[in-house]
């Protein structure tokens, strides 16, 4: 409660692209990004490989807290991302926050928008199919 | 031929570009190219892990590898070094790139039209015949070649992004 990030762990690719927790919206953890010289591609614009890894981690973080919720912990492999960019991301705090389409046992389908000062606006959205594996247990 | 710019060449693009913005930081690296096609590769890095506990990079560093391989790979099939946005990016992931395994980037653009261009590619650790992943994407072209009015190559080597 007093930590509302709890249990949201950002991987050290998403801690070193300098991807953080932003706030909760609708149960769903925002992930946040400001614009810098590691995210850059075409000078003074986001590069799409940066703005794809705040939308895949924003979709993990998503499937993580509805698992979380329901006392799940799998492992997740990735099946596949598609990301539509649909304007510039420009030098700006970006943001990001996934929906999880459909869970089940096996798979979960997943919608990430991403968007700078206009959260009607996004500036690119993308689909994640995330195979959940159980972990193994010791035998 | 005096006003035409230079036809573009992967090999020299890439030494701006592996030093600036996100390539740089990811290191990204030159390995080959051919009339449309373009190999980039991605080293080993600890800080890219996509977990704490397994040695596997992230599968984002992979989406830039291929987004910066296809945006290359137009470039050099067209000849020139026409702004494009990426418009649409899918990774289809065969399984983890092995522990402290380079991910190598092979895109190739098969189809360019007045304002799209098509790739597609494999991203493998080794082996092209194990790939990582395959992607195909679509490009949009979004003006001319800046160096048609201005020469100057480096200052607008963008990653082939918007």
């Amino acid at each position: 409660m007093s930590d509302p990030a709890k249990g949201l762990v950002l991987p050290p690719y998403a801690r070193s692209l300098g991807i953080s927790f932003h706030e909760f919206e609708s149960d769903m953890p925002m992930l946040t990004v400001d614009f810098s010289s590691i995210v850059e591609g075409r000078p003074g614009a986001f590069h799409g490989g940066a703005t794809a890894g705040l939308l895949e981690n924003a979709g993990y973080a998503a499937l993580r807290a509805v698992l979380t919720r329901e006392g799940r912990d799998p492992q997740l492999k990735p099946v596949n991302i598609t990301v539509q960019y649909l304007a510039a991301g420009k030098q700006k705090q970006t943001y990001a926050v996934g929906r999880i389409t459909r869970l089940g046992r096996r798979n979960a389908n997943i919608s990430v928008e991403a968007w700078q000062d206009d959260r009607s606006r996004p500036i690119a959205t993308a689909i994640l199919n995330i195979l959940m594996a159980e972990r193994a247990k010791a035998d | 031929m005096a006003n035409q710019a230079a036809r573009f060449n992967p090999a020299d693009a890439a030494k701006f570009f592996t030093k600036h913005g996100h390539s740089g930081w990811l290191g990204l690296a030159y390995r080959d190219h051919g009339e449309n096609w373009v190999e980039l590769e991605l080293p080993w890095r600890e800080d890219l892990l996509g977990e704490e506990d397994r040695a596997v990079l992230a599968s984002g560093p992979i989406v830039s590898l291929m987004d910066m391989a296809s945006g290359m790979s137009i470039w050099t099939t067209k000849g020139d070094f026409t702004p494009i946005a990426t418009l649409d990016l899918r990774v289809d992931y065969q399984r983890p790139a092995r522990e402290r395994s380079a991910v190598i980037g092979r895109v190739e653009c098969y189809r360019t039209t007045r304002s799209a261009a098509f790739v597609r590619g494999i991203a493998h650790d080794g082996d092209p015949d194990d790939p990582v992943a395959h992607v195909a994407g679509v490009f949009m072209t979004i003006g001319k070649d800046p160096r048609q009015g201005k020469v100057d190559v480096a200052s607008s080597a963008g990653t082939g992004d918007e």
